[in-house]
């Protein structure tokens, strides 16, 4: 965290200086370990495994806050008798299909709940009945994710047995399912000894509790990998268990990849979502809105209302055109048909499917796994646009890339036309960020553009009007949807279109015109327009709250005159979990919202995430629906059952419970069960995407990609300025004492570092730092690989993200950052001889030329 | 100023109001002497401070090298380089070789109320005990972000022959660059080895404390880019009052390491105006430990040169009272 996010640890030093311990889990020692209590290191690709350990140890000794569980967790409920672990299937749940490697999660239900669940009608895959992915393949519309934010519908609680004591409730089956995840376990997979992890085991666990909380905060290197939605849901179970979630100083902080990363969720540049989580509508299944919604109309909780969400943006969308007679409208939105995410479309380029690209802000040939297939795929495009702050990689890789160097590529031969416009930065213009806490901050502009550079908002707005020009004669109903937008920003002095005015779009506005404060006051008539539910209340009273800057030491600790967070302002959500099940503070310490039993109210520092006046010991009726059928207990108000989720009965792809498989590269077989990867990843079948086969004495180190505090991500708006190159000038790669040894590596000399994709160099720094981990007898050496360079810029060289192969977490199709490699002395070889010692690795490595994606992986 | 001016200012030794010695009057009449205290143990080494100082003062890059030295590319302090970041990895117990045993701790290890090992005797805020029972020994990783030290007797300025260094009413040390002439004196006489001169332009550069922010009432660029306050700005009574406290916060956790350096006003430069806490000795982060301002001995040297010149006089007055005599 201090390495990549530097400003954010500032508050981690702050909690150190007040007394909280600070634990590091990392591969490499970076500058977080250098100030943390204990740096604890691990192998990379195992985090499901240690954090396993550590739920095995919470439950194995009764350490979890037992009131907690019982009253706010899924822990009580029973699940269907069919139900089989990957304890009684070695590594497989119940329902997996091995034809199309997707599991039915029929059998991972709550008795009693099924007959009435929406169970797979938000489920695009399940109901469409196969849509159509490349080569014929059914890929799903990224599962998890088409339930929006409410989760998939379970219809009601179910059984529960609060006593714990079934054998079939969540709890035993919790109990059950992480028994062999034992300290020796963890050592065996993880690399760490059962003395350090029982450091780790006590401090938590000892911070947890009644009177104490405690933070997990992570970043990619959680979730770039085959099972990194997994890897979060076993932090999440951890911290539920331990009762830290919905309470000060407790949660789950994703530190994203860079700058508003969530806000670019919230609003989404995602292909299966809309603005405020609603899922994208499915080609197949969605014909209208009616269809559209109601698997999620009647729901218990707040989602419930969901229709009220998606009429609204489609009335921000298109105004006055949209209107009830049109179901507002709802067929000019675009449909999934399939699988759209990135490294797909990448495919779909090389195999020319996808025609135009635009790259915005981003820069694939160095930044996204699997280099070479990012710039094949560019260079099959038709057109590519380009906006950046410079003269990026993807801009120029077809007269420079590595492909040309080898002649895989021939400049002549590329047909992209290639449009670079200049960008301007984030300090050449006014907007907002959302970070990681779901806080919106607004800046405003500190110096004009240079040049030519504009805004994103002011190009978009732009190719919009220019469009719209284009098309305003024309009669042809597919145009509609483009020429019935609301599209008409008033432009800044500057001529900048005014960015606060697409933020009080976001925010919605009334039949009077006038900006909403809540998300409560949208309505489904069409009386309200908001462009996204969860920021409805950013603009309340005509005020753009995101720009308040009231400091800290002018308010109390939680701030709430800060800036402005999703949902209504409120700092922590699900804080209803903060009091006890009968309204009082768990303790004094911890005190944060309760009910005011006098005033018949909840109240507290914070905006209570809860019915305000619905009374701890509320009973719903049967047949409430909506945020009616919020129980008293029931904290978790975006679930329809009202509990955090320790067994997820649907929407994860890969399980209702997280477990360890190896990444797709691994020097080691699986300890834990005889599967030896994540079943339902998904493969990206292509030559250039070979996989090394699992433990091979030809790649038999690890090697993980990462940041350098002085780079930023792929480079273009570091690299290219001297007073940050200076601090990194050059690519390495870092290596154990013992590594260095083993491979004749000396410091400062060059090395070069092998796949079955590619070869690059980089200079070799031996240190300390990187630690040679043992694993039973068997000793695991890790290459750190810091990936911010390319071929442009003020100092050059070799891309990590060349090395790393393509296997798709199931969920949200992330690509797994670790692999398997070798590491010789010496730089590597140049042009065509650079493919032939490529291949000459593939060979010998036993990849097969006919299915190289197989990996030789399950026994 | 001249040499001979520099005569009539203290030139070692305890000095209270470093500004009044300079001309700037009583202390009534003048700011508070301003520094930085710099506390090593919160640095997180992510280098802003580098590249503030350089975006405010506009100064030019010092080179594209890969240093080897840990993650110090800038390596040193100088004439293009104003806040540098030592990065210094040392082996955490290098005398102890770790079995692998569990429960295996190095001597002197207890436990604090976390459950957690306190990483003595090393320990400090920057030094995290790294997997124990692995092969190879833990490491520690020291982060210190260095600066010129405006010291309260500075010799960059006592040999400045132009008058193009000079001692602000704030108390710090700055260079004129359009007086300075490049005849590199101060570079010699700077006992900590910071400032010095631009190849390509000719002249000396160093650290400003930045005056330009200074008088608008601003703080320098580097602590107000520190995102941990490690790189503390202040009055300089305050400061030492803070690292004081600072430091026996540290001891009372266990933390013997901790020390201050440059905080002695009676040390041999008469204390720094930017001074620092440290977890180690002073030359592990290239520091030197007794630094003595060159100019201490100028008086000695002036009375043994008055005296040899009397001497040289008196020879001289000699020799022709004796020739005269001879004539007479």
């Amino acid at each position: 965290m201090a390495e990549a996010h530097p400003v954010g640890f500032q508050w981690v030093m702050e909690a150190k200086r007040r007394g909280a311990t600070i634990i590091h889990v990392d591969p490499r020692f970076t500058r977080t370990s250098a100030v943390a209590d204990l740096h604890v290191p691990i192998r990379a690709g195992s985090d499901i495994a240690f954090l396993g350990g550590l739920v095995n140890h919470v439950l194995s000794h009764d350490l979890d806050f037992r009131e907690y569980v019982v009253a706010y967790t899924n822990a009580a409920s029973v699940i269907e008798e069919g139900y089989r672990d990957t304890e009684d299937l070695d590594g497989l749940f119940s329902g997996f299909d091995p034809e199309s490697g997707q599991y039915n999660p029929e059998t991972w239900q709550y008795v009693g709940a099924t007959e009435a669940a929406a169970a797979g009608q938000r489920d695009p895959a399940q109901a469409a009945g196969g849509t159509s992915g490349s080569h014929g393949q059914r890929h799903e519309a990224a599962r998890s994710e088409t339930h929006g934010s409410g989760g998939p519908g379970v219809a009601s609680k179910g059984e529960r047995d609060e006593t714990l004591q079934h054998p079939n409730c969540v709890f035993q089956i919790l109990k059950r399912h992480f028994a062999r995840y034992t300290p020796e376990m963890v050592q065996s997979v993880c690399g760490i000894s059962p003395h350090q992890f029982a450091q780790v085991a006590d401090a938590l666990t000892r911070n947890s509790g009644r009177e104490r909380t405690s933070a997990i905060a992570y970043a990619v290197g959680w979730t770039h990998h085959s099972v990194g939605a997994q890897t979060i849901r076993t932090a999440a179970i951890l911290q539920t268990l331990l009762g830290n979630i919905g309470r000060p100083g407790g949660g789950i902080m994703a530190l994203r990849g860079h700058a508003s990363i969530q806000g670019s969720t919230d609003i989404p540049t995602l292909f299966n979502i809309l603005p405020g989580y609603l899922p994208m509508p499915h080609a197949a299944e969605h014909q209208d809105l009616e269809s559209y919604v109601e698997g999620d109309a009647g729901k218990a909780g707040f989602w419930g209302n969901m229709r009220s969400y998606a009429v609204s943006l489609l009335k921000s969308y298109w105004g006055d055109a949209a209107t009830a007679d049109n179901d507002f409208c709802f067929d000019y939105l675009p449909r999934l048909t399939g699988d759209h995410s990135t490294y797909n479309t990448v495919k779909g380029q090389i195999e020319g499917r996808c025609k135009g690209y635009f790259l915005v802000g981003e820069n694939p040939a160095v930044g996204s796994a699997n280099g070479k297939m990012q710039r094949l795929g560019m260079a099959n495009l038709d057109w590519l646009v380009v906006r950046d702050m410079a003269m990026i990689e993807s801009a120029t890789f077809w007269k420079d890339g590595p492909e040309i160097d080898t002649g895989e590529l021939v400049t002549q031969e590329i047909g992209t036309e290639v449009f670079f416009l200049p960008a301007a930065s984030h300090v050449e213009k006014a907007g907002s960020f959302t970070q990681t806490q779901r806080m919106l901050q607004w800046r405003d502009k500190a110096v004009d553009p240079p040049g030519d550079a504009r805004s994103d908002l002011s190009f978009y707005f732009e190719l919009g009007n220019r469009i719209r020009e284009k098309l305003k004669d024309s009669t042809d109903e597919m145009d509609r949807p483009l020429l019935d937008l609301t599209w008409d920003y008033p432009l800044e002095e500057d001529g900048e279109p005014d960015g606060a005015a697409v933020l009080r779009e976001i925010n919605g506005t009334g039949p009077d015109g006038k900006a909403l404060s809540a998300y409560t006051e949208l309505k489904d008539d069409g009386s309200t327009r908001c462009g996204c539910w969860i920021y409805c209340g950013v603009y309340a009273d005509e005020v753009n709250q995101a720009r308040r800057r009231k400091p800290h030491w002018e308010q109390d600790y939680v701030a709430s005159e800060w800036g402005w967070v999703w949902p209504a302002n409120r700092r922590i959500i699900y804080n209803r979990a903060s009091a006890a099940p009968d309204g009082t503070p768990w303790s004094e310490r911890k005190k944060y919202v309760w009910w005011d039993a006098e005033q018949g109210r909840w109240t507290g520092s914070d905006v209570p995430d809860f019915v305000v006046d619905r009374p701890p010991d509320h009973v719903p009726d049967e047949d409430a629906k909506g945020p009616d059928a919020i129980g008293g207990q029931d904290p978790f108000v975006m679930q329809t059952d009202g509990k955090a989720w320790l067994f997820a009965p649907l929407g994860v792809a890969d399980g209702p419970l997280p477990t360890h498989y190896e990444p797709p590269e691994s020097p080691v077989r699986n300890p834990l069960y005889g599967r030896q990867n994540n079943p339902a990843r998904q493969k990206v079948s292509h030559p250039a995407n070979p996989i090394n086969p699992s433990y091979s004495e030809i790649f038999p180190y690890v090697f993980t990609s990462y940041r350098l505090t002085e780079h930023h991500t792929a480079g273009g708006m570091s690299r290219t300025l001297p007073y940050l190159t200076e601090l990194q000038p050059e690519p390495f790669c870092e290596v154990s004492p013992r590594l260095a040894r083993e491979r004749d590596l000396e410091h400062l000399g060059w090395a070069t570092i092998v796949t079955a994709r590619s070869a690059i160099e980089a200079r070799v720094l031996v240190t300390d730092r990187m630690r040679s981990l043992r694993l039973g007898d068997h000793v695991v050496e890790q290459v750190g690989l810091p990936y911010h360079w390319g071929p442009n810029g003020i100092t050059t060289g070799d891309s990590p993200n060349d090395l790393v192969n393509l296997t798709l977490d199931p969920n949200v199709y992330i690509q797994d950052k670790v692999g398997t490699c070798d590491i010789r002395p010496g730089r590597r070889p140049r042009g065509a001889d650079l493919t032939a010692y490529v291949e000459d690795y593939r060979r010998r490595a036993g990849v097969d030329p006919d299915d190289p994606t197989d990996g030789r992986t399950d026994r | 100023m001249s040499v001979r001016d520099s005569l009539a200012r203290s030139l070692h030794g305890r000095l209270d109001d470093v500004q009044g010695d300079a001309g700037y009057g009583d202390p009534a009449e003048h700011p508070p002497r301003m520094g930085f205290f710099t506390d090593t143990s919160v640095c997180i080494g992510c280098k802003a401070c580098e590249v503030a100082c350089k975006e405010w003062n506009e100064v030019p890059d010092d080179g594209y090298a890969l240093s080897g030295m840990s993650y110090d590319n800038t390596q040193a302090l100088g004439a293009s380089t104003w806040r540098h970041v030592a990065f210094v990895e040392k082996p955490l117990h290098p005398t102890t070789t770790d079995l692998g045993l569990p429960g295996m701790g190095p001597p002197g290890w207890d436990t604090h109320e976390s459950g957690l090992p306190r990483a003595a005797p090393a320990g400090a805020d920057q030094a995290t005990e790294s997997g124990g029972a692995n092969d190879d020994a833990g490491v520690r990783w020291l982060m210190s972000s260095d600066v010129c030290k405006h010291c309260t007797h500075a010799g960059c300025l006592d040999v400045c022959p132009t008058g193009s260094l000079f001692r602000t009413e704030f108390g710090t040390v700055v260079v004129q660059p359009d007086i300075c002439n490049g005849c590199g004196y101060c570079v010699s006489a700077c006992p900590y080895g910071v400032i010095d001169l631009r190849k390509e332009d000719g002249r000396a550069f160093k650290c400003t404390l930045c005056y330009d922010r200074l008088k608008e009432g601003q703080t320098p660029a580097c602590a107000q880019a520190c995102p941990t306050e490690s790189i503390q700005f202040g009055e300089v009574d305050e400061l030492r009052e803070r690292a004081d406290q600072r430091l026996a916060e540290l001891h009372e956790k266990g933390v013997d390491v901790a020390r201050l350096y440059g905080r002695d006003p009676e040390d041999g430069v008469g204390g720094d105006g930017a001074f620092f806490l440290l977890l180690d000795e002073p030359e592990v982060y290239g520091l030197p430990p007794d630094p003595v301002v060159p100019t201490r001995d100028i008086a000695d040297m002036w009375k043994h040169v008055g005296a040899a010149a009397l001497t040289l006089v008196g020879l001289g007055v000699a020799s022709f009272v004796s020739s005269a005599g001879r004539r007479r």
